[in-house]
């Protein structure tokens, strides 16, 4: 076959062929995420019956919420080119604050409020150095994910911080028989949607993830859209954080260890595209449901977490390579 | 010589200036920091993460990286305590030749997905560290491996020596530093490593085997996992699934960091990473001496990598700005 | 197998033809290269010179024909073996490993061996160096490539070529960035390879360098070879029409305008190391274009206006106005508009369709609360395929799917919709066919004749002639020369280009 140009004339590579329409409608990742998401539930209930049951199915899911709702918004920061993975420690730093506060005594609305304020500093932090520091993202949140679990580490060392006795159990609190962390992903997942696919913020996400010096020279701000961006998932990993320890009643520093992985799995398995410019709410909303019913599966099953995270593992690098082989076919 | 050479000179000695200052400063708050023993302390820091260290700088001076390494070191040493439990009898030395095996087995699957796959290395290898850990899990049935089934004479590697009462761990990691070195400045092989980093574009375009040099620097940056994974095994006399090597991989990335290497590829010494392993033990050391935890240290490995990655990326932008004002001046 | 006589050539292509995705490049070409010549390409952008030199140097097959080495059909199939049948390719950008020495560059991939041997650094340097003195270079080859100029660079390249026997040397423009004394002893080396039996081809755009150097001349023009002499046989006026098929001065309109205020001002702008002092005006209806060598600094002027990478000293004054510019959102804002240089890289979202790269730049328009009104949007992007006459198969296609020139058409479409009055353009018909050229040059037109003050960057001498009402030149960061319409001409124009500093030999 040809061998790549070192440096494409410009007429050589700008007509790229057409795509057949069936090829548009039909090959796109977030068939995948349906695909396995159909199978699924088949294959587990042939294993476990009990799984299908739809009540089981939501409470279940309150264990995954937290991550889910990190995810859902973590699919936008890598639309947006870029990738964070140090919400998971972000979470464990605010909750062991959140908890330790109260009790030293904060009372709760204030503690929620410095929580929340951690957050987004902790992502802000992030921002200053992805996109004024301009580091690689990769590295940079491998380094503040260490960072924070570490000074999450300095805060509780290895003791279980007690939660107030009531805040206990939230999780099960149920709206028209929904518990409400399912109810928050949900009205998480339709607000990012709509925000994704139908403001100009979304539509300029998308574009900065295309070409970011396209997008730059078109007069987008693209250093403030991925603050932001950064900053919301700073804010939404404290929150989800105050969702998870409802359900534990204590927190440790390793809350949600590896937790990382999953958050990237359901954006991969979500079919959203690792070098940026593509990417679905929808589809990381499918696959946060499709690994919470795979979880609960393997927990049925008595696989050890550790064994969780290898099957994850292989899961991860298989859904990437599945879409960046959709993908490339059309990008470039 | 030159303005871009004096730099990465530059960078050496300040690691070096960055250790002789800490120490200082340690030392004066606890004499007890500065005396031999403490040295031995240090010195028996190292061994591990300096074999590590020495894989790690060749996949990033490659140009990539590779996140498993904890994982590949508790793989390995995982499979060759088992070996050393279930079959009594066969030699200890044996260990080695599994460990290294072992690892560069898991390092050659990574180089493989990478290449097969155009993937970024980052996300493979964050990909088997979850799944070599997982595998180390599931081999080992979740139990840990204790002192008995350590043949004695692995364990006694870590406190006999040879020679100026080093021990024998601390003589291999030095013979695994000259060996790189002269892999990286005298084989051709390691001077193929160094351009396929500075410009990955054109090492095909100069009849670089990219696939297989590739292929070879994972390997080799696992089959030093898999040495440090026997090493840990001598040290510390058993091996644990959950957390032989669990985090090392932040500390190996950290170390070579701060040694000068840099994330884009193709700069990056031998004596830099040395030196960045020297400090980072010195930091681990001196953090019981001062009364500080040790639950410090994934904080302080952070915070270093991401120093050492602002100070790459000034370096370099300055560079360019100093490459660009030269320019300018010429007549 | 033929024996290799004298009169056997050392090239012999045949029926050369070349498709990308669809669009044929080359047409059935039939050359021969002789050894001992130095063979120039010529041909406008697209007509297929770079392509089939590229053919030569393995980095394209052929989708037809044959090259014969020496009387032998041979297949290059990779720029590996084009190495080692003695063939050799000098990029414009020539390529290297920045953080290896001069001297490694030189060596890496020429030699065989095992992946463990030794690397004999005292041999490398001693015979990097008897390469240098063989070029009659001065560089240090001990010291990391990363830094060197262009020509040094270049020179380098040179180095590998012969240090490997290489028996044709193709450079591929390579005179565009270098002073006139780097050319002359470039040129030196040339003529000293010719003579020793090696086969030079030489791809440019510069005739007086062409005429200088060359013996023979072969002219591309729409991916046809349209003719081979040699090059005293042709003169300027004669290589120009083969190159573009009409006289001059019939191809190309001008458009009269009343020329009003002064819309862009800029005074003693400098930035360190791009450029320095520049001080120019542009008036309402005035098509100012800007002239130089690859280097000289134009775009970092035009970035540094536009905010992408701002000034560090100077005023800029917008209608009237002194402001300062430190983004692009900032820069729309005050009526101003950049259509950049390589619209690969910084224009188009090669995924997205048509309609959303045309309305990137004008969010406000079609979102005015935040949310996207899709009709307005249509409306838009409609209005503008037809009046810039965009050939698309959908609206909603990706952009990528889409001709050269039409991508650029829609960069064009996207800054209009902004209604600026200031535009900048930055090689705006690069890798364009020639029919849409002429389109862009019409549109050009008009838009000066509506008002509007324009800055036309442009590397093609004939475009900034045809169209400019003053050309200003500008040479390695410094404004060299204002000339007016009647006094511009190509040489004028190329004297206020090449750097005053050296002499000519």
């Amino acid at each position: 076959m040809t061998t790549e140009p070192i440096a494409p004339t410009a007429n050589a590579l700008d007509a790229a062929p057409a795509r057949p329409l069936w090829q548009v409608i039909f090959i796109r990742p977030v068939m995948l995420t349906v695909l396995l998401l159909i199978l699924e539930p088949i294959v587990a209930s042939v294993f476990w019956p009990q799984s299908l049951d739809l009540q089981y199915i939501l409470s279940t899911f309150t264990l995954t919420a937290p991550l889910a709702l990190m995810a859902l918004v973590l699919t936008l920061v890598i639309i947006a080119g870029e990738i964070d993975l140090s919400p998971a420690s972000s979470m464990a730093l605010t909750a062991c604050v959140f908890a330790a506060v109260q009790q030293a005594g904060v009372p709760f609305p204030l503690a929620v409020l410095i929580c929340v304020v951690l957050g987004l500093v902790l992502g802000l932090f992030n921002a200053f150095l992805v996109v004024f520091l301009r580091l690689p993202s990769l590295i940079a949140t491998i380094g503040t994910l260490t960072f924070y679990r570490g000074l999450a580490q300095v805060l509780a060392g290895d003791n279980s911080i007690k939660l107030p006795e009531w805040y206990m159990g939230l999780n099960l609190v149920t709206i028209l028989g929904i518990p409400v962390p399912d109810l928050i992903v949900l009205v998480a997942a339709i607000l990012l949607a709509l925000l994704l696919g139908a403001t100009i913020f979304g539509r300029q996400v998308f574009q900065i993830g295309t070409n970011e010096i396209a997008a730059r020279h078109a007069g987008i701000r693209t250093r403030s859209i991925k603050t932001t961006l950064f900053a919301t998932l700073g804010v939404v990993s404290a929150l989800a954080g105050m969702m998870f320890v409802s359900q534990l009643g204590t927190v440790r520093y390793d809350l949600g260890l590896g937790g990382e992985l999953q958050m990237v799995l359901m954006a991969m398995l979500g079919g959203t595209y690792i070098f940026g410019g593509r990417g679905s709410i929808l589809g990381t909303f499918l696959a946060g449901w499709l690994l919470s019913i795979m979880t609960n599966a393997m927990n049925t099953a008595s696989w050890l977490p550790a064994t969780q995270f290898c099957l994850l593992g292989v899961l991860l690098i298989v859904s990437i390579i599945i879409t960046n082989f959709i993908y490339s076919r059309t990008q470039r | 010589m030159n303005a871009v050479k004096s730099i990465l000179l530059r960078r050496e000695i300040g690691i070096f200036a960055a250790i002789v200052v800490f120490c200082a400063i340690v030392g004066i708050a606890n004499p007890r920091f500065l005396t031999t023993d403490n040295f031995r302390v240090i010195l028996l820091l190292m061994p591990l993460v300096m074999v590590a260290a020495m894989g790690e700088m060749l996949v990033i001076i490659a140009r990539h990286v590779d996140l498993s390494v904890g994982s590949t070191l508790g793989f390995s040493a995982m499979m060759t305590a088992l070996m050393f439990k279930l079959a009594p009898g066969i030699p200890w030395y044996l260990g080695f030749g599994v460990a290294i095996g072992i690892g560069a087995v898991l390092g050659l699957i990574n180089g493989a997905m990478i290449i097969a796959f155009r993937l970024p290395a980052i996300i493979v290898t964050l990909g088997t560290l979850y799944l070599y850990r997982g595998l180390t899990f599931i081999a080992s049935d979740a139990r840990q491996i204790d002192r008995q089934f350590i043949p004695g004479p692995l364990k006694a590697m870590s406190a006999n020596s040879p020679t100026y009462a080093l021990p024998w761990i601390v003589i291999i990691a030095v013979a695994v530093v000259l060996i790189t070195y002269w892999f990286a400045n005298h084989s051709r092989l390691g001077r193929q490593v160094y351009a396929i980093g500075s410009n990955p574009a054109a090492a095909p375009l100069r009849g670089i085997p990219v696939t297989a040099v590739t292929l070879a620097v994972f390997s080799i940056s696992g089959a030093l996992a898999g040495l440090a994974g026997i090493m840990y095994a001598s040290r510390w006399a058993f091996v644990n699934p959950s957390n032989t090597g669990w985090g090392f991989e932040f500390q190996v990335i950290a170390a070579v960091v701060i040694g000068g290497v840099s994330i884009n590829g193709g700069v990056g010494s031998v004596l830099g990473v040395v030196l960045g392993v020297l400090l980072l033990s010195c930091v681990s050391a001196a953090l019981p001496l001062l009364g500080i935890a040790g639950t410090v240290q994934s904080a302080i490995y952070g915070l270093v990598i991401i120093i050492a990655l602002v100070i790459d990326q000034t370096v370099r932008e300055r560079g360019i700005l100093a490459l660009a004002s030269a320019r300018s001046a010429r007549p | 197998m033929a024996e290799p006589t004298t009169d056997t050539p050392l090239i012999a292509a045949r029926g050369i033809s070349k498709s990308f995705a669809g669009v044929e490049v080359l047409r059935d070409v039939d050359l021969d290269l002789q050894r001992g010549e130095i063979h120039a390409l010529l041909g406008e952008n697209g007509a297929g010179k770079s392509t089939f030199a590229k053919i030569l140097a393995g980095v394209h097959r052929p989708t037809r024909g044959t090259v014969a080495l020496n009387g032998e059909v041979v297949d290059i199939n990779s720029p590996i073996t084009a190495q080692k049948l003695g063939v050799t390719l000098i990029h414009q950008e020539p390529i290297s490993f920045p953080d290896l020495t001069v001297a490694e560059n030189l060596v890496l991939g020429r030699t065989v061996g095992a992946p463990l041997a030794r690397v004999h650094w005292a041999q490398m340097t001693r015979e990097a160096r008897q390469l240098m003195d063989l070029l009659g270079v001065r560089i240090d080859v001990t010291r990391p490539m990363r830094g060197l100029s262009i020509a040094d660079q270049q020179m380098v390249e040179i180095a590998r070529a012969l240090a490997s026997d290489s028996r044709l040397i193709i450079m591929d423009e390579p005179t565009a960035p270098l002073t006139p004394k780097e050319v002359d002893t470039l040129f030196g080396i040339a003529r000293r390879l010719r003579g020793e039996g090696r086969t030079i081809v030489f791809i440019s755009h510069r005739l007086e360098e062409v005429r200088s150097l060359c013996d023979r001349v072969t002219i591309f023009r729409d991916g046809n070879r349209v003719a081979t002499d040699t090059i005293a046989n042709l003169s300027d006026g004669d290589i120009i029409r083969l190159m573009i098929g009409r006289p001059l001065r019939e191809y190309m309109k001008k458009h009269g305008t009343t020329i009003g205020e002064v819309a862009l001002k800029i005074e003693h702008l400098s930035k360190p190391g791009l450029f320095t002092d520049i001080s120019f005006d542009v008036r309402k209806g005035e098509i100012v274009g800007l002239g130089g060598l690859i280097g000289a600094g134009r775009t970092d002027v035009a970035r540094a206006i536009f905010g992408v990478a701002p000034a560090s000293s100077g005023t800029i004054t917008v209608n009237g106005k002194a402001v300062v510019v430190t983004s692009p959102s900032q820069a729309i804002d005050l009526g101003l508009a950049f259509v950049p240089e390589d619209r690969a890289i910084a224009g188009i979202f090669r995924t997205l369709p048509v309609e959303q790269n045309i309305s990137a730049a004008v969010p406000r328009r079609i979102a005015p609360g935040g949310i996207i009104r899709r009709k307005v949007e249509k409306a838009l992007a409609a209005e503008s395929v037809r009046r810039l006459r965009i050939r698309l198969a959908w609206m909603r296609q990706p952009i990528g799917e889409l001709s050269g020139g039409n991508q650029q058409k829609s960069i064009l479409a996207r800054w209009l919709l902004t209604d600026p009055s200031v535009l900048i353009l930055d090689e705006p018909t690069r890798g364009i066919d020639i029919g849409v050229k002429a389109e862009f040059y019409d549109m050009i037109g008009e838009l000066a004749a509506s008002g509007r003050a324009i800055l036309l960057i442009s590397s093609e001498l004939p475009e900034l002639l045809a169209l400019c009402d003053r050309v200003l030149v500008m040479s390695e960061g410094r404004l060299t020369a204002n000339i007016a319409r009647a006094d511009a001409s190509q040489e004028s124009i190329m004297q206020a280009a090449v750097p005053r500093s050296t002499v000519a030999a």
